[in-house]
């Protein structure tokens, strides 16, 4: 078949199974936008963002609740550099894009032309891989390994970056989309050594006071249903990252909370005190690892991770074990009955006892009957309103802590947030994406009021396209998470946090055609999120007064182990 | 400790940067650094030179094994292996007597004096570094003109081979 360089991208999309695309126009995709025109029908939409920021967060919102890679399409040249943001965000998260730039025609690359920027230079460091496309014959091949490599291995954003005249409709090639890809130089590992799972379980079965630590990789490799029964097999203790939050049901019992700088007591006092370490799809982030040479002092580490340069980065492990998830939980699961020694049913019975008394100092306790709104009372009441179905994304800051402390996550894929990067403006472009993905589940997106201004152009999106999310907008007059640091370690000189001027987000709203509401007492918060989950189509933009003076807690200040937390001292106002 | 490692990248665009901006990005030292085609037009190899404690030379095996672009690696300093670089130097020399001197060490160095120009040489010598900063040791600062190294180049002993 003789096609042109724009309808073979398209064509690609839908043999990919691309349902959306998430994009913004310009002169050096109009080719691609023109075939988009003429070929485009239910099976493969085109959503119009605001900012190629937004595009870049649906896409990968949509990635985070469906596992399936989010595609984005830009122009060249500011297009592009306003998609590095997202792309960053999505790579440090290990999240599978496929991210299309629009380059200036190949003659005229390096003269500095109009809307000319290197954006396979300026993306390199930034995704998993990048091509520059410039000819029409290597569209297909491109496009097909892009997509191989975005969602195998340890996922990532791939950026193709395509010259104008690679596109051009009066240039036509032959076409044919490839079925299947090898590339020498990228193998994914996939089964565990089994020699090592052996070794991994032996250790874990002698082990007296054993933890398991968890993190988005279980997500990444869909391992949850196995993590399940292999912890609830084992009997163990569990903790997760932030990222990891949903793969083992957290309101179960042997479920600690989420560990590190802001995790739960009891977590991180386990880790701290742990003999044996399994730790599953996580990458020893500094968040989470507090100073190195305090981390888990008295364990023997088993590491799993499908990503070797994962493995003893920060952190050197005992029992490494390259592999996917699945794949090597689903081998742990078959060896465990067949495993000589068994568990040590008194010390893990005394293990429990000492996990209860850390639990009963109860870190997450804060002032219920407040006359103030208590972003932590949003979180709870919000939660009592939904089912463990609704998708709740976040922003950065403080209002990102509370959600993953104080939410219960049964289910993974459910909890949407930037850890790696801590992007402020992802929670609701990226609440967008995951609406288009699942319309008939709710979706909320839990905010600050600086974090929702980086995005919140897309709220015009979420018009066009009747987007009915939820957003939960937690203001309390600052960037809450700056000023916190600043009260601990700047004596209390907020320098540059704090608003002096806000808009009336409920107008804002108003004026975008959605409802707003502006809840300021405590006592109506329930009634508020009521009304507002009642409207099921149509956004809700809720923008709750909550006390500007709440602080996240625990925490764990900088070089500090894991048994030296904070917790939250008696209430007061703020200075 | 230093460490010589040599890779086999695809020869596509951008190959070359994603490997030696890993270095940059990631605060890894980097002393020396060589690319040339091989007999496989599809590949080019990589030889550098870098140096690290054993987990920071770990993190640099692994984050370019990492690369898409990466087809094999090896550590020649884990096992015994043959280094060369070559020097392209040019001196220009204030007598006959200099010019005497510089035959001579040529020769001691098993060099070649490959171009002269009244009184300005251009010295060639192949081995490894040491050798090379030897010679230069010889020669006065004053005299020197410029000096070309190519960065080591390296290979494994007997047969064990790096190839695809
Ligand atoms: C304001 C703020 C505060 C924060 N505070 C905390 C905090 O208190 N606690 C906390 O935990 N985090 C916190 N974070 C997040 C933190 O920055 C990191 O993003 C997070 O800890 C990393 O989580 P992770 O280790 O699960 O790694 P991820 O980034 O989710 O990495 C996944 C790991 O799994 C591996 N993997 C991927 N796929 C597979 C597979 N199929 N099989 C096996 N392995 C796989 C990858 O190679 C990688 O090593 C905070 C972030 C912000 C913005
Ligand atoms: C794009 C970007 N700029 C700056 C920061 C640094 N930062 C982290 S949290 C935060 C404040 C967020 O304020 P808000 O959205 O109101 O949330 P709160 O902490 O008040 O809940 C800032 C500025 C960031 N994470 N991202
Ligand atoms: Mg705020």
């Amino acid at each position: 078949m003789q096609l042109s360089g724009g309808d073979i991208l398209v064509q690609c999309l839908k043999a990919e199974g691309v349902e959306l695309v998430f994009g913004y126009p310009g002169g050096s995709v109009l080719h691609i936008y023109d075939a988009f025109f003429k070929q485009q029908d239910e099976n493969l939409r085109h959503i119009l963002v605001r900012h190629e920021q937004g595009a870049t967060h649906a896409a990968d919102g949509y990635a985070r609740a469906t596992g399936k890679p989010g595609v984005v399409l830009v122009t060249s040249g500011p297009g592009a550099t306003n998609a590095v943001t997202g792309i960053a965000t999505a790579h440090m998260d290990s999240i599978p894009l496929v991210v299309i730039t629009g380059q200036v025609p190949s003659p005229v690359i390096g003269s500095d032309a109009f809307q000319e920027v290197d954006a396979t230079g300026i993306t390199r460091p930034c995704c998993k891989h990048n091509f520059l496309v410039k000819r029409p014959e290597d569209i297909a091949l491109t496009i097909k390994k892009a997509f191989y490599l975005a969602t195998t291995g340890r996922p990532g954003p791939v950026v193709i970056d395509i010259t104008k005249d690679a596109t051009d409709p009066k240039v036509l090639v032959e076409f044919e989309y490839p079925k299947t890809i090898e590339l020498r130089s990228y193998k994914p590992p996939e089964a565990g050594h089994s020699g090592q799972i052996q070794k991994a379980l032996d250790l874990l079965v002698n082990a007296k006071r054993p933890m398991v630590y968890t993190g988005g990789g279980v997500i990444l490799g869909n391992g949850s249903e196995e993590l399940t029964k292999l912890v609830r097999n084992l009997g163990y203790p569990i903790t997760s990252t932030l990222m990891g939050l949903g793969a083992y049901p957290g309101s179960d019992r042997q479920f600690l909370g989420m560990l590190g700088m802001h995790g739960t007591y009891e977590s991180n006092m386990a880790m701290h005190e742990c003999d044996a370490l399994l730790a599953i799809g996580a990458r020893f982030d500094d968040r989470v690892t507090g100073t190195i040479p305090e981390f888990c002092p008295y364990a023997k580490i088993v590491h799993i991770d499908i990503d070797p340069s994962s493995i003893s980065k920060n952190v050197r492990v005992d029992v490494p074990i390259v592999g996917n998830v699945k794949s090597v939980l689903t081998e742990m699961l078959k060896l465990l009955p067949k495993t000589s020694k068994k568990i040590d049913k008194k010390s893990l019975d005394n293990w429990w006892q000492q996990i209860e008394e850390w639990r009963k100092v109860d870190c997450l306790r804060y002032d219920r009957n407040s006359d103030k709104i208590k972003p932590q009372y949003v979180i709870e009441t919000l939660q009592g309103l939904l089912t463990d179905e609704a998708y709740i994304t976040s922003d950065v800051g403080q209002h990102q802590m509370w959600a993953a402390q104080y939410y219960k996550f049964n289910k993974p894929n459910h909890w949407i947030n930037s850890g790696g990067l801590g992007t402020m403006g992802f929670g609701m472009p990226a609440a967008l994406g995951v609406k288009l993905a699942k319309p008939e589940d709710e979706v909320i997106c839990i905010t600050g009021e600086a974090s929702i201004q980086m995005c919140i152009q897309e709220l015009s999106t979420a018009t066009q396209y009747r987007l009915p999310i939820k957003v939960v907008n937690l203001n309390n007059g600052y960037m809450g998470m700056v000023r916190q640091w600043q009260e601990f370690f700047y004596e209390g000189r907020y320098a540059m946090s704090y608003f002096d001027a806000l808009p009336d987000f409920v107008k804002l709203a108003e004026a975008y055609g959605h409802i707003g509401m502006r809840i300021e007492k405590s006592a109506d918060v329930e009634g508020a999120l009521k009304e507002a989950l009642a409207h099921k189509d149509r956004l809700v933009f809720m923008d709750f007064m909550t006390d500007p003076a709440a602080n996240v807690y625990p925490m764990i200040m900088a070089g500090k182990g894991h048994n030296e937390m904070h917790l939250a001292p008696a209430d007061r106002e703020l200075a | 400790m230093r460490h010589i490692i040599s890779l086999l990248l695809e020869n596509e665009s951008g190959a070359l940067s994603r490997a030696a901006n890993l270095f940059s990005a990631r605060g890894y030292n980097i002393e020396a650094l060589s690319v040339a085609p091989t007999n496989d037009d599809s590949v080019s190899r990589m030889t550098l030179v870098t140096s690290g404690t054993d987990d920071v030379i770990e993190q640099i095996t692994k984050q370019l094994n990492k690369l898409v672009d990466v087809i094999r690696l090896v550590d020649l300093t884990e096992s015994s292996h043959i280094e060369r670089e070559m020097m392209l130097l040019k001196v220009k020399l204030p007598d006959s007597n200099a010019a005497a001197h510089l035959a001579q060490l040529t020769k001691i160095f098993r060099g070649t004096i490959i171009d002269a120009s009244g009184s300005t040489y251009t010295v060639e010598v192949t081995g490894n570094g040491k050798k090379l900063d030897a010679f230069l040791d010889n020669m006065s600062a004053n005299e020197i003109v410029e000096v070309v190294r190519s960065g080591p180049l390296g290979i494994g002993r007997g047969e064990r081979a790096l190839h695809i």
